[in-house]
């Protein structure tokens, strides 16, 4: 005979049959589980698409040949990539494929008896054996009962089982899992997520054009943002004047809700957001407007207001950049801000402080083609200035004026800005529960031990248990058994 | 005032120190001296008088070392007005507490005198690191940490972490005495240490044992993230850390469970799992990106 190993034949069904049965296998399963850790790594070393930008960017420009590579394989969105999906998806599956079947195994063995008491119980775990009185069944039954055991009674012998709160648990775990995925997957359909820039004293009306960003779920429908207009009224910032650590942000606004006709003031901190309804508005970041009027030769009004500059460290040394389109010729300004100025080697004008004691704003005009009209989307926090030429730099106090040729620009002072970001994840609810059934489940399939006691009584009593799972304390449950049916106390 | 609660502090973690010092010295006279016993045939009680007394004298300093090193962490709480974790120093500090404490706690239970060495050491080390390179002075906590999740989500991550490295030490232990014994006998030394099976189910133990705990630690996490940053996940390098440290033990958990890993394949994956632990504390606090950036550095 041949020693080759005959694979048996298979037709479609029972390739996918056989496909099924490998996905659902507990080897399969611990593989993928094993995957979807390593394959979430990258993502925490690579700078990612969804929470730096910036970095990425910075990448591409950098080293433009090796970002493009890395971006095919999906390196700076790892966590929407086709690949960490793949793995997930296929996770789920396999956890599926094993879950179902066995619930619907332990909701039948949870209704059955427990199996007959073995012949040769002898043979099993921490077997005794002494003369019977003749009331030890009898013991044994109220026993069984007051520690809630399932028990079947056959031929002078008791078959007792506990624990099926294992089973029950791991199941409720692995079922727990699945609706944890589907709370995030119901967030990432209905959801809606932006966020938008407001300087102190500007008012936000709740509609797409509104926000500086935002996203919507596939099935979010725009008429569904909730109705609201806020009003930010004051923002205090305090600091530790040692370490310059910030220590509170409080912002308080002006919220209009339902008809728009009242007002509440309300209060946004950092870890306790505003709920409006389903939708909520979370404090994220600040920063500082410099207010700035920009005048051309003639002395007419080009530009006049707040704009934001983005901070750049821990004492909100900011930059940003001011854009005069509408002057003749166009002039832009590109920019840094000090809340509180000091002069540095090498380093030119720094910030000490982040609270604005005693704010400058350095700027160097620019004059020419801004390239607002090119349809390129530009930052608005930088200036292209390849097609513009240098008119000067200036260092302004609060107040004070930078005349430059063809115009001038006063600096009028600043304001504050705050990030709100502004959230309805209506799937988290459904996240938050599988995640306590997921705790539960798991202390119950870790805690509770599935064992079974046996007494089988004749002219001698004979006791024996078996646990099925790794769990000590059978030994001593048998223990307290026994002296049970001794009558010792 | 609140300065002077910081400088107890200070000395109270110095004196920690030097009390731990003494402990792990006590326990590598212990291990020295248990050399000796199996030559010594006819003086074996009295060796093991000898040894049991160092020993009984190295874990009393650890007791004593632990109770100032808690003295000095609820200190340097007060001194700040709030609970002690607010940067890496803090941390770290706390962290050794929380190892010396799970070490003392297991003590209790199991025959585990023989991992006082490695836990006074790696202790020390902790510490030593704390004071000379982490050290801040102590402040109020930024806007971000004021919550009440902060207490809750990070004793269950700095309780969770001290287990994890206990089982991470015995697993290691198992891999030595192993190797040890895959070549002929265990040499002297290592005789009075527990079987390898003992070690395999201790290790597995305490995972079983603190594996929920570190569930709860995340999701608490995810609950706090929800009211600060306004997402319950967002795989912010820790985020992602804890993730890979919950999924390496799940399957730690799967593989002895459900396949049946014993040994040293269990040892090598729990060994594995605890790493991304050390990781995340390490790696990401001190050179990672990201929200989590708390360590003061």
């Amino acid at each position: 005979m041949s020693q080759e190993v005959q694979l048996p034949e298979l037709d479609s069904v029972g390739l996918l049959r056989y496909v099924w049965r490998q996905l659902t296998s507990m080897r399969t399963a611990l593989i993928l589980l094993m995957l979807l850790g390593i394959a979430a790594v990258p993502g925490s070393l690579v700078p990612q698409r969804t929470q730096n930008p910036m970095a990425v960017s910075a990448s591409f420009k950098s080293s433009p040949e090796l970002s493009r590579w890395m971006d095919r394989f999906s390196l700076f969105d790892v966590y929407g990539s086709p690949w960490f999906s793949a793995i997930y998806i296929l996770l789920f599956v396999s956890l599926i494929g094993c879950v179902l079947p066995r619930t619907f195994e332990h909701f039948h063995a949870a209704r059955a008896l427990p199996p007959a008491t073995p012949k040769n119980l002898h043979r099993m775990e921490f077997y005794s054996t002494w003369p019977a009185v003749g009331n030890e069944l009898e013991l044994a039954r109220t026993w069984f009962k007051s520690q809630r055991f399932r028990v079947l009674e056959k031929d002078g012998s008791l078959s007792a089982e506990k624990g099926f709160a294992r089973e029950t648990g791991n199941l409720f775990f692995h079922l727990a899992l699945i609706l944890i995925l589907l709370g995030i997957s119901f967030s990432s359909l209905f959801g809606m997520r932006g966020e938008a820039i407001l300087n102190v004293g500007e008012r936000f009306v709740n509609t797409p054009t509104s926000y500086d960003s935002l996203a919507y779920g596939k099935l979010f429908k725009d008429g569904k943002l909730e109705k609201f207009i806020i009003t930010v009224d004051k923002f205090d910032a305090t600091y530790n004047v040692v370490t310059t650590a910030p220590e509170d942000y409080t912002l308080n606004v002006s919220l209009r809700t339902g008809d728009l006709t009242t007002v509440e003031k309300q209060v946004i901190k950092v870890n306790s957001p505003l709920a409006i309804g389903n939708t909520k508005i979370y404090l994220q970041a600040n920063g500082y407007s410099p207010v700035v009027t920009v005048r051309d030769s003639k002395g007419n009004v080009a530009l006049q207001g707040a704009v934001p500059f983005l901070p750049q460290d821990s004492n909100l040394r900011s930059i940003g950049a001011i854009k005069a389109p509408d002057a003749d010729p166009q002039v832009g300004f590109v920019g840094s801000f000090v809340p509180t100025y000091q002069r540095s080697d090498g380093n030119g004008a720094i910030s000490v402080f982040p609270q604005a004691l005693d704010p400058r704003l350095l700027l160097s005009a620019w004059g020419g083609d801004l390239g607002l009209d090119s349809g390129v989307p530009q930052s608005i926090y930088r200036i292209d200035t390849s097609s513009m030429s240098q008119l000067g730099l200036k260092s302004l106090k609060p107040g004070e004026v930078f005349t430059y040729a063809g115009g001038s620009i006063t600096f009028e002072g600043y304001v504050q800005w705050v990030n709100l970001q502004i959230v309805d994840d209506p799937g988290k609810n459904f996240a938050l529960l599988g995640a306590i059934v997921a705790i539960l489940g798991l202390l119950a399939s870790l805690f509770t031990r599935r064992r079974r006691i046996w007494i089988r009584v004749g002219d001698v009593v004979e006791v024996a248990g078996l646990a099925k799972n790794a769990a000590p304390g059978l030994e001593q449950e048998l223990a307290i058994f026994t002296t049970v049916l001794k009558g010792e106390k | 005032m609140s300065r002077t609660w910081a400088y107890l502090s200070n000395y109270l973690i110095y004196s920690s120190m030097a009390v731990y010092t003494l402990s792990f010295f006590a326990h590598a006279v212990e291990t020295a001296w248990a050399v000796k016993i199996p030559n010594a045939t006819t003086s074996k009680t009295l060796d093991y008088k000898r040894t049991e007394k160092v020993a009984r004298i190295a874990t009393a300093m650890m007791i004593l070392g632990f109770l100032l090193l808690l003295a000095g962490v609820i200190a340097r709480g007060v001194s700040a007005g709030r609970v002690p974790w607010g940067n890496m120093y803090e941390f770290s500090i706390t962290g050794a507490l929380a190892f010396s404490g799970t070490y003392l706690a297991a003590l209790r239970k199991y025959d585990l005198r023989w991992l006082g060495l490695l836990v006074s050491i790696a202790v020390l080390l902790t510490l030593g690191t704390a004071v000379a390179v982490l050290y801040r002075p102590s402040a109020p906590l930024v806007p971000a940490l004021k919550s009440t999740w902060l207490v809750i989500h990070v004793s269950a991550a700095i309780i969770s972490g001290g287990v994890f490295l206990l089982a991470n030490a015995i697993a290691a232990a198992y891999l030595y005495l192993d190797s040890m014994e895959s070549k002929g006998e265990r040499t002297a030394w290592a005789k009075r240490l527990p079987s390898l099976e003992y070690l395999d189910q201790l290790s597995y133990r305490l995972v079983a044992f603190v594996f929920p705990l570190w569930t709860f630690a995340v999701i608490a996490g995810a609950i706090w993230a929800e009211s600060a940053w306004g997402r319950y996940w967002g795989w912010d390098p820790k985020e992602t850390w804890a993730f890979i440290t919950w999924v390496a033990y799940a399957a730690y958990l799967h593989a002895r469970v459900t396949i049946g890993w014993r040994g040293r394949r269990a040892a090598w994956l729990c060994l594995f799992a605890g790493s991304t632990f050390l990781f995340n504390y390490v790696y990401v606090n001190v050179w990672g990106s990201g929200k989590h950036t708390y360590s003061g550095l």
